[in-house]
């Protein structure tokens, strides 16, 4: 008689693993990333397709959409026989003037924060005063500069008149009023690049600093070739929004000028936004076209910085 | 004899029961009635929440809800409301503003409310509600523009309100000589420089002209153009405007008129409430129709209207239109436009006008002196985009005039795109 022995089969008890447990490794980071990708895609990606397509219509946002090809793009880049779209052509080199007066608030920022990196008494208050104006809203910046420009009352007027200088309507005139608004949105961002320094510089390594000035360097030389490059993560840092903020000058433009004098201070962002969604506008077709190429402007940056951190992290590795 | 005894009984009875059940419809309204007013400054929101009250106190078996949004918000917000649920009754503009709504089909065509004989009384503004041959909406209010001046100034200087384009700047020219300036003017947002255009242009061209000029039936190259645009020159160059208009709001151009650095403001009369406040007194202020410039066109008058609409998806469509014909009757339009209300002028004939120097001034003016039409404002009969590239280019001519010829390239360049 054959008698099984006692031992038990290892092979048909050994339990059955489930499907998720046996790609747990390769399932878990993607449902990890599921609910982000899913936002992402319904709040970023989606709206990025549907701006295109709306940019290929004429629709008032209530009735029908045509179909009209690229003619938005046409009008706008002044293709075919059209002549380019002026406020166009106005709002696109005003943006260009953001991007690069902004970036005034970097060096701005670093002098500041070598300036108030020191030990005296009551460092801590003058530091938040220096960081004050970037606390408060966009909006009261706007406004306080406004007042400050004013053509009669205004504070700056009244400078001028004590050097003897002429008074000036800064946001009444077309050729200043875009400087005007630049220079109120760099007192905030000034202190956004300082404090971003402040941060870098308690990074810097004392040591270094030592070995440097036993070298015998000091002043400009000791900033450029040892305490600079220690800077390096918050200059990038700093340049990124920096850059943002040159593209998100909205608020200062509408609180400051509403786009006048005669349009002359309009960026694109303001100018999509009169075309789309303000009091007489409603042409979304158009307002979408001009979406669409500030994309493209911006992807041109967010590649670059894309780019950069990448290299950053091979480096790291 | 006997069958014509019979059928106009049974006319007679028919006419009988037809107003009673038209009555009975009136008191039988059920149900819930939502208004959306943008009547949100303190004095027209206590109108339109007395209104509402008065409504609902009326119909007891109806429920009348009222949301009030922000009056500049609801310019954006009006689209949204009407599409999905959209409520009752709401409050929009007259004249093309309604353009976008009724393409749309988003207001109800409310013409068989128009054709009862209550609504002859409105005839002044039948025309501003007409659209593409239909009424979508009543009037309920309207006011005047002209010219508000300080009488004190002018009778310091021994002046006397002009009536013509001579004496005007005859006028403005002696108060230049004085140190004070002619008018004062806010341009930042635009549509006050509209005003002027309005007025000039009808003056010098006529109404018919404005209103071909307002459909893009004329070349804003035209020669009739360059015409107001001439003369609308000679104040500018003569310096009658105050200087820096392009950075004030029309709120911040009033303390010129209130300090006396500016004698007269051509305004709504919603501005006379602003200067009372800022401590004008009724002796100090006066006010006269913008003066005569080419003896050959009848005057015509800028009068805004304000206006209620029904939503084509209106769920309550009996009281909505019950509630149309409740603010337009004679008695309901005379209380909510008296001084102390809305403090402007009732559209309905019968209505009586409040005893108020500027509105009294104003009836008579719309009445009896503005034979060549009635002009809704720049922003309202014009297309809303040649309105806003129109505006600006106002604005940019009333600092610099010499860019004239590239604004009207500009103006007739976006009047063949928009309606052609």
């Amino acid at each position: 008689m054959s008698v099984s022995p006692a031992v038990p089969s290892t092979h048909a008890s050994r339990p059955q693993r489930g499907w998720y447990k046996r790609n747990e490794i390769a399932i878990t980071p993607w449902l990890f990333l599921l609910p982000a990708m899913i936002f992402f895609a319904i709040y970023v990606i989606i709206p990025i397709g549907q701006s295109f397509w709306i940019s290929l219509h004429e629709w008032d946002g209530l009735g029908e959409k045509t179909w009209v090809g690229t003619a938005n793009y046409e009008r706008l880049l002044g293709w075919g026989d059209a002549n380019v779209d002026r406020k166009f052509s106005v709002s696109f080199w005003n943006n260009l003037k953001w991007l690069v007066l902004y970036l005034l608030a970097i060096p701005a920022g670093l002098f500041i924060a070598l300036f108030l990196n020191q030990t005296v008494t009551g460092i801590r208050f003058y530091k938040s005063m220096f960081f004050f104006p970037f606390v408060i809203s966009q909006v009261v910046v706007g406004l306080v500069f406004s007042w400050f420009y004013l053509p009669r009352e205004g504070l700056l007027n009244a400078i001028l008149g004590f050097f003897g200088a002429g008074p000036i309507n800064v946001l009444g005139d077309p050729t200043l009023a875009t400087y005007g608004i630049i220079a109120a949105g760099l007192w905030p961002q000034t202190a956004y690049c300082m404090i971003l320094y402040l941060t870098g510089l308690n990074a810097v390594d004392p040591e270094q600093v030592e070995a440097a000035r036993l070298d015998g360097a000091k002043g400009p030389k000791m900033l450029w070739y040892v305490i600079l490059p220690q800077l390096k993560p918050a200059t990038f840092i700093a340049f990124v929004v920096t850059i943002i903020g040159a593209l998100r000058s909205f608020d200062l433009i509408s609180v400051m000028t509403n786009g006048g004098p005669f349009g002359s201070t309009r960026v694109l962002s303001f100018y999509m936004f009169e075309e789309s969604l303000s009091e007489f506008g409603f042409r979304m077709g158009y307002g979408a076209a001009i979406a669409v190429i500030l994309f493209f402007i911006m992807l041109g940056f967010i590649t670059y910085f894309l780019y950069a951190m990448y290299q950053d992290e091979k480096g790291a590795r | 004899m006997h069958s014509i005894l019979k059928t106009s009984l049974a006319a007679l009875v028919a006419a009988g029961v037809t107003a009673s059940s038209a009555a009975a419809d009136a008191h039988g309204l059920s149900g819930e009635l939502n208004i959306i007013s943008d009547m949100s400054n303190p004095a027209p929101r206590a109108v339109m929440e007395g209104l509402a009250a008065d409504f609902d106190a009326l119909h007891p078996n109806l429920e009348v809800n009222l949301t009030i949004v922000d009056r500049e918000a609801w310019k954006t917000q009006i689209r949204n409301a009407l599409g999905a649920n959209p409520p009752d009754v709401v409050n929009w503009y007259a004249a093309n503003r309604m353009r976008p709504y009724v393409d749309a089909g988003l207001f109800a065509d409310i013409s068989d409310l128009w054709a009862e004989p209550e609504f002859e009384a409105l005839a002044s503004t039948k025309g501003a509600m007409t659209l593409d041959g239909a009424q979508w909406g009543v009037p309920y209010t309207y006011y005047q523009w002209g010219v508000y001046y300080r009488k004190d100034i002018f009778d310091q200087f021994g002046l006397s309100e002009p009536t013509n384009w001579e004496e005007e700047l005859a006028n403005c020219q002696t108060l230049l000589d004085n140190g004070i300036k002619c008018y004062t003017i806010g341009t930042k947002f635009l549509w006050t420089a509209g005003g002027w255009f309005d007025y000039i242009n009808s003056r010098t061209n006529g109404y018919d002209f404005h209103m071909a000029l307002a459909r893009g039936e004329v070349e804003w190259t035209d020669d009739r153009v360059r015409q107001t645009f001439a003369n609308w020159r000679e104040l500018i160059d003569m310096g009658a405007f105050i200087d820096d208009h392009q950075t004030y709001s029309w709120q911040e151009a009033l303390p010129f008129m209130v300090n006396g650095e500016a004698a007269a403001y051509l305004m709504g009369n919603f501005a006379v409430a602003a200067m009372r406040d800022g401590g004008l007194t009724d002796d100090q202020l006066d006010f006269y129709q913008f003066p005569v410039i080419n003896a050959d066109v009848d005057y015509a008058e800028d009068a805004p209207t304000d206006t209620f609409h029904i939503a084509s998806g209106a769920q309550n469509m009996d009281a909505a239109k019950e509630f149309l014909r409740f603010v337009t009757s004679a008695d309901v339009q005379t209380k909510i436009n008296a001084g102390d209300a809305l403090g402007q002028l009732p559209v309905n004939a019968n209505a009586s006008i409040d005893n108020d120097k500027f509105l009294a001034q104003g009836f008579d003016m719309l009445s009896n002196n503005a034979g060549g039409g009635i002009m809704q404002f720049f922003d309202r009969d014009f297309d809303a985009e040649m309105a806003s590239v129109g505006m600006e280019g106002l604005q940019e001519f009333m600092v610099f005039p010499d860019n004239l010829d590239d604004i009207l390239m500009r103006l007739e360049e976006t009047r063949q795109r928009i309606y052609n």
